[in-house]
């Protein structure tokens, strides 16, 4: 009687193990996670658990080991990676774009700017909207002589680190302050919270700039500029636009490549400048391998039917020749023998 | 806070010592009396463990950069320089604005109520400025982005500056972008507001009718009865409304967050934007993943946590003050 009821118990305290996975971090991935995590519940029957607290408290939690699987927008730093007990595996998931919106009384096209144009207006060295340096882009629009209020994040996130992560690549002053990261000390501007908050204050204000995500801005309809990528094109930022930088991005990739990688400014016909991955972040040995095969499962699953799915809510899929690159490396991850 | 609770521990040791005497109600007094200091114990060793935790977290960043952390403008995650002077400065510039504007308005809205409103106005009013409390501090930042800023930046903000001229006093100058130190005071001021108010009307209708009486059978008018012999009467109870509508102030997060501006700066204008150590907290917490990060807003925690002590330390002693005096006056 009393064997009986412990094995019943035991079945299903190890159903309910080991149904779950738990991961946490990124917000700006949230959205087509938790559609992958209902698609793939309903194909195959594994539960995942995604809590969207953000980048930086999925690393915490996954070097905790207190999650099996974290996700982040920006990748690992070696200091963070340092702190690991075994190492971590980078799998790019979707990616996104940061694009740059705007409020120009009279201007209703899309302005064209470069890459050292935005970084001395958010350096606060362009102050004016008819300034010589973005009139000459720009002939034939009509720029008023208004002052330009510079708009950007007040809380922390992936979205400024890599915006912040172009400018410090295309302006060198820019990389020696403020440099690059999710929350930076801004030379000019007011602060606003979330992609909501800062498009809220240049919808408001007249001659203001800010950056938000591509799918934010798509979404609510703002305007955003033309950038000028490293071939000297301007890029409207698309979908395909942003995987194409990810496609010439990673063509030059080396066979051992850790996908530490930052793909602004990437050389390529047609790539948008400011584009990114966000990542899943695997430990290469699986402590639990009923779990470890699970995830395998789904990483799989993520890499062959995800990403058809990815730009239905405006996310740019990876480009193809990475998805077989990235699936011959799911062979590496290894399950702990007990 | 703990006067209360620390009365109660009195009279049950009180109890206890009369038990003695009566075997039987002995040990249910005994069990009553260890309970109630254990639920007295509580809350002041949850506050020192609260205030042990963030004191050990932000030890490192305390150390390294010692009184200079208080006084340093530079706020630079990239850099691992960390200064809080300006959310400091901030969080008590936005709270001052907040209890200047509010103060005397919640003491002419619960005056309203309790001397000059006919019985029939009092319930919906009252009601309905207690409601204010109840608003979600989101729902009052989302209003001031799509209510306030736009009715502050014109023309509000330009009216004050250029046509009463208040310019000149450097409080009011700049370019009127909206989100600034003012918005933040403005909207912390309407949240606070239900605060003070309600507690000082439920003060003001505990002033004897008598008091009111014997003022105006010497002949004062009524004003002269309210300010003499109401307001008076009332003082402590009132000072109390604002030292508890100030403990809102400072410790507001959201709505602030979203209007203040997020800039880490000192200016003089209250047309500039400005920060506050709740607003601080709430932007970079959820990000920060470096360790020096991490332990300079747990230091920032911790002087947010040690400035509302040193507040309400200065505010017992003010209403403490205030008693002992009108009650002098009153004896």
């Amino acid at each position: 009687m009393l064997a009986v009821a412990s094995a019943l118990a035991g079945t299903f305290a190890g159903n309910l193990m080991a149904q779950d996975l738990n991961g946490a971090g990124a917000t700006f991935p949230y959205p087509i996670y938790s559609k992958w995590f209902a698609d793939y519940a309903t194909s195959s029957g594994v539960k995942i658990n995604y809590q969207s607290i953000g980048s930086g408290g999925g690393i915490r939690q996954l070097t905790e080991g207190t999650v099996d699987f974290g996700a982040s927008d920006a990748p690992m730093s070696d200091a963070e990676m340092a702190k690991l007990k075994s190492p971590v595996l980078h799998f790019p998931t979707v990616l996104g774009a940061v694009v740059i919106t705007y409020n120009i009384p009279g201007v209703t096209k899309a302005i064209k700017l470069t890459g050292p144009v935005v970084a001395d207006i958010f350096a606060g060295k362009i102050t004016k909207w008819n300034d010589e340096k973005i009139a000459s882009l720009n002939k034939g629009l009509k720029l008023p002589a208004s002052d330009i209020l510079v708009v950007h994040r007040s809380d922390g996130s992936g979205t400024t680190y890599i915006f912040s992560d172009y400018l410090s690549s295309v302006s060198p002053s820019w990389a020696q302050a403020p440099g690059k990261g999710k929350e930076l000390a801004w030379p000019v501007g007011l602060g606003g919270k979330g992609n909501e908050g800062v498009a809220g204050q240049v919808k408001q204000t007249p001659g203001a700039i800010g950056y938000v995500e591509l799918a934010y801005a798509k979404q609510n309809s703002l305007p955003f500029a033309d950038l000028q990528n490293a071939n000297g094109e301007f890029v409207t930022p698309t979908i395909e636009s942003v995987t194409t930088a990810a496609a010439a991005a990673s063509a030059k990739l080396p066979e051992n490549t850790d996908y530490r990688i930052s793909i602004v400014n990437a050389a390529g016909k047609g790539a948008y400048p400011i584009s990114s991955f966000t990542f899943l972040l695997v430990y290469q040995t699986q402590p639990d391998a009923a779990k470890g095969k699970k995830l395998v499962d789904f990483l799989r699953w993520y890499l062959r039917n995800g990403e058809k799915t990815a730009a239905s809510l405006d996310y740019a899929p990876l480009p193809a020749s990475m998805v077989a690159q990235l699936e011959k490396r799911l062979g590496t991850i290894q399950m702990a023998s007990r | 806070m703990t006067a209360p609770d620390g009365r109660a521990v009195v009279e049950a040791r009180e109890g206890d010592g009369a038990a003695l005497r009566i075997h039987g109600a002995a040990i249910g007094d005994r069990i009553y009396s260890s309970a109630i200091t254990f639920f007295a114990l509580c809350v002041p060793l949850l506050l020192l463990a609260i205030a042990w935790e963030i004191g050990v977290a932000g030890w490192p960043t305390l150390h390294k950069f010692g009184f200079g952390f208080l006084t340093s403008s530079e706020w630079d995650p990239v850099k691992g320089e960390f200064g809080a002077a300006p959310a400091i400065y901030g969080t008590i510039v936005s709270s001052i604005i907040a209890l200047v504007l509010a103060t005397p308005l919640a003491i002419g809205v619960s005056l309203f109520l309790s001397e000059l409103a006919p019985r029939w106005l009092r319930q919906p009013v009252g009601f309905l400025v207690d409601l204010l409390a109840a608003i979600p501090s989101v729902v009052y930042g989302l209003w001031g982005i799509f209510v306030l800023l736009p009715v502050l930046r014109d023309p509000v903000m330009p009216f004050l500056r250029d046509t009463l001229h208040l310019g000149k006093t450097g409080l009011f100058t700049g370019p009127a972008y909206g989100p600034s130190m003012l918005a933040a005071g403005i909207i912390l001021a309407i949240m606070v507001l239900p605060y003070i108010a309600s507690v000082s009307r439920e003060v003001l209708l505990a002033v004897p009718r008598s008091q009111r009486e014997a003022a105006l059978a010497l002949g004062a008018t009524r004003w002269e009865a309210i300010w003499g012999a109401v307001l008076p009467y009332a003082r402590s109870g009132i000072v109390g409304g604002v030292i508890l509508g100030l403990g809102r102030a400072l410790g507001e997060t959201m709505a602030v967050t979203m209007l203040i501006g997020n800039r880490p700066e000192i200016a003089a204008s209250l047309f500039a934007p400005g920060y506050t150590m709740a607003s601080l907290l709430a932007n970079e917490f959820s990000e920060a993943s470096s360790d020096a990060h991490l332990s300079a807003l747990m230091a920032v925690a911790f002087v947010l946590f040690v400035i509302t002590l040193i507040v309400n330390a200065i505010a017992r002693w003010l209403v403490w003050q205030v008693s002992r005096n009108s009650s002098g006056k009153t004896a």
